[in-house]
């Protein structure tokens, strides 16, 4: 059982006009087996929690704790938190030209369990697991990323969640830009690797839509760097039929943000 | 005889001009005094013209204009400040430029399949001229200044199985002249290594005669010592339907200045260049090239990639582009991509097309320059692999896909090896 706590995070970034508190004092804690879903509008800081988790340098933490089973997440480095357990599927994975995907899933799961995999047993732990998200043979060949079509980006990247086990995994809305059939994929993915019953799954989206496939045991309302409400699976189905529009009222600069979102949905 | 010309179209040149004449949004419109004058893509009329004018005259700032002779004594001494010599630090030619050539040359071992012809020759044999004239005075220098060639003849038909190996061995710091001449005839396939190692002060001229529907892969490798100074003029001519693949891949040495031509001289070639390098702190490693469109329907590809790390690494590359207006249907493309890994190292890289006529395929070209993307950085990290590892990954990847081209894996998995020591020594 492992505990992932995040305690009155305030993140800020660097922009041209100077510093933009983006994380207003965040708190969460999700355990083992546990299923948390982040949901709000556009701006509202859903990714930018993801990315200060996975310890991006863009963002910096200006307060506040991250802990995974008390150790200190924010004083290690990227790749140190990969290997501590945590796992990011990103919005937007990118494409890193001149390495294979072969390379680049076994140097990584070799980092990860600080030894190579059994060279027999993986090649074939990597095919069934592609086969399972209905990724084609021939993707190992080619360049991580490199042409992937968004669906195919973001298949790859429940693949890597599948293969590398990590303790928590953060989806950053890993549904958006799917049609239904890889929506459906993609969530059958994580369902199994949450089913292992050794992971916590904190889910990012904007959409209600995913959430009919995988089944929060919490959602949290994100407006302008707070969790505005807290509550279970039923929370997001009045967000389903309500929007985000009833958090507009009190959230400051979040109220436009929050009607066009509900206008776009 | 004339010596006026008057500015051809330059694109991406790094021209002090402040226009191009004759050069309007639909095209250039050539004068009448040009358009006679573009023809032979070896000896055109007016290269012969400023070839044999002894020098005298202003050169034509196209490439097609460059002073091209056999005689040293046609090109002025060297100043630094000509336009092909601009980026090079002549005292660390150690001589090729000035003084005579006398120097013991590398030694040649050719390790080749049965029915391919290796000789050594004099200086009067009839091959020797028969595929390129130096554009420069070092290789002008090494022109006059060597004993003998080695010739190397892949009879027509002949499917060479297994690549041709030249192995040129340094022979010490005297300078030196080499001569070497590729002949692939008519129909024939074959893939040729010259593979530079040790220490060596040396000019070196590389004639190369692709014949009508032959295939060439020449290879050259530049693995030098440290302490070695290598000029390279490697020409190659392209008869109708010919095939050539020209691959330079320059790692070790003080100064490497490799200077690659493919010249077009029947329709249906076509050449495909590509280039690795990766120079370390002091290193300075130059590449020019020349592809001539002088005829139609004609193919060029090329593509170098660099890496540089460490104080004053300095990399040059010059692309030079000509689709002379006889050149319809041309099919170009060519690429500079740098990747610079520390401070401190400096890349020059400098894209020229120029195009005479506008029924062409297409042309295009493209050069960048840049540091790690932090976000490939992000990614790799962010599934567990170390810092170093990772940057690795991306160098590795990043020069891979030239070394993908090589296709001889004996040479594919040396040259992988080679990187992997480059990339060691990024992390002392």
């Amino acid at each position: 059982m492992s505990t992932l706590e995040i305690k009155d995070l305030h993140v800020s970034i660097d922009t041209e006009q100077g510093t933009k508190e983006i994380l207003k004092g965040v708190s969460l804690t999700i355990r083992t087996g546990e299923t948390h879903a982040i949901m709000g509008p556009n701006g509202s800081g859903k990714s930018t929690l993801a990315s200060t988790i996975a310890g991006h340098p863009r963002y910096n933490v200006t307060a506040g704790t991250i802990t995974l089973d008390g150790d200190d997440v924010l004083a290690m480095s990227v790749d140190e938190r990969a290997r501590a357990g945590l796992f990011l599927a990103m919005q937007y994975p990118v494409e890193v030209p001149g390495v294979s995907m072969t390379n680049f899933l076994r140097t990584a799961k070799t980092a990860i369990d600080g030894e190579a995999p059994k060279l027999r047993t993986w090649t074939k732990d990597v095919k069934a697991a592609m086969a399972q998200l209905r990724i084609d043979a021939d993707f190992t060949q080619r360049n991580v990323n490199e042409g992937f079509s968004g669906g195919e980006k973001k298949r790859v990247e429940i693949l890597q969640l599948e293969l590398f086990k990590p303790k928590f995994a953060v989806l950053d809305e890993t549904d958006s830009g799917l049609d239904v059939d890889a929506l459906k994929v993609v969530s059958e993915g994580v369902n199994r690797a949450h089913a292992e019953g050794n992971m916590g799954t904190l889910l990012i989206t904007h959409y209600t839509r995913i959430l009919r496939y995988i089944k929060p045991d919490f959602v949290h309302v994100f407006v302008d760097g707070q969790v505005v409400e807290e509550g279970g699976p039923e929370l997001a189905d009045r967000l389903e039929e309500e929007g985000y529009d009833r958090y507009a009222t009190g959230a400051g600069a979040a109220t436009i943000a929050a009607a066009d979102a509900a206008a776009q949905a | 005889m004339t010596d006026i010309t008057t500015e051809k179209a330059r694109i991406g040149a790094p021209s002090a001009q402040p226009f191009i004449n004759g050069f309007t949004e639909e095209g250039e419109s050539l004068s009448p005094l040009n358009a006679a004058e573009s023809k032979s893509p070896l000896a055109g009329e007016a290269v012969k013209r400023h070839s044999h004018g002894g020098g005298v005259g202003v050169p034509d700032s196209s490439r097609a204009g460059r002073l091209t002779s056999y005689k040293l004594a046609d090109f002025k001494p060297l100043t630094g400040m000509e336009e092909d010599w601009r980026f090079t630090p002549l005292k660390r030619l150690r001589g090729l430029h000035t003084e005579v050539l006398g120097g013991a040359a590398p030694s040649v071992s050719v390790t080749a399949p049965d029915n391919v012809i290796v000789e050594t020759v004099g200086r009067d044999d009839r091959r020797i001229g028969s595929a390129a004239i130096p554009e420069d005075r070092v290789s002008a220098n090494a022109w006059e200044n060597f004993t003998e060639a080695t010739v190397i003849t892949v009879p027509a038909e002949v499917q060479a199985e297994g690549e041709v190996s030249v192995l040129l061995t340094g022979q010490g710091t005297g300078a030196a002249a080499q001569h070497v001449v590729i002949v692939a005839e008519k129909f024939s396939k074959s893939v040729v290594v010259l593979d530079h190692q040790g220490t060596a002060v040396v000019s070196e001229n590389i004639e190369i005669l692709v014949e009508d529907g032959a295939q060439l892969t020449v290879i050259s490798l530049q693995e030098w010592n440290d302490d070695a100074v290598h000029a390279s003029s490697q020409q190659a001519k392209l008869g109708r339907d010919a095939k050539f693949k020209h691959i330079v891949v320059s790692l070790g040495g003080d100064l490497v200045r490799v200077t690659p031509s493919a010249r077009f001289t029947a329709p249906g070639a076509e050449a495909e260049m590509f280039g690795l390098y990766f120079a370390d702190a002091g290193q300075h490693l130059e590449q020019r090239l020349f592809v001539d469109h002088a005829v139609a329907n004609c193919k060029s590809n090329v593509l170098y990639k660099g890496a540089l790390q460490g104080r004053n690494a300095h990399t040059v590359w010059v692309g030079d582009v000509l689709i002379r207006k006889e050149a319809e249907g041309t099919d170009t493309y060519e690429a500079n991509r740098n990747l610079v890994l520390t401070d401190g190292a400096r890349a020059d890289s400098v894209p020229n097309l120029e195009i005479e006529t506008g029924l062409i395929a297409g042309a295009g070209h493209a050069s960048a320059t840049g540091r790690f993307d932090d976000e490939h950085l992000f990614y790799l990290m962010a599934r567990g692999i170390p810092e170093e590892v990772a940057r690795r990954l991306v160098v590795r990847g990043f020069l891979n896909e030239i070394i993908q081209k090589i296709k001889v894996p004996a040479i594919e998995e040396r040259l992988t090896a080679a990187v992997e020591r480059e990339l060691a020594a990024t992390d002392n």
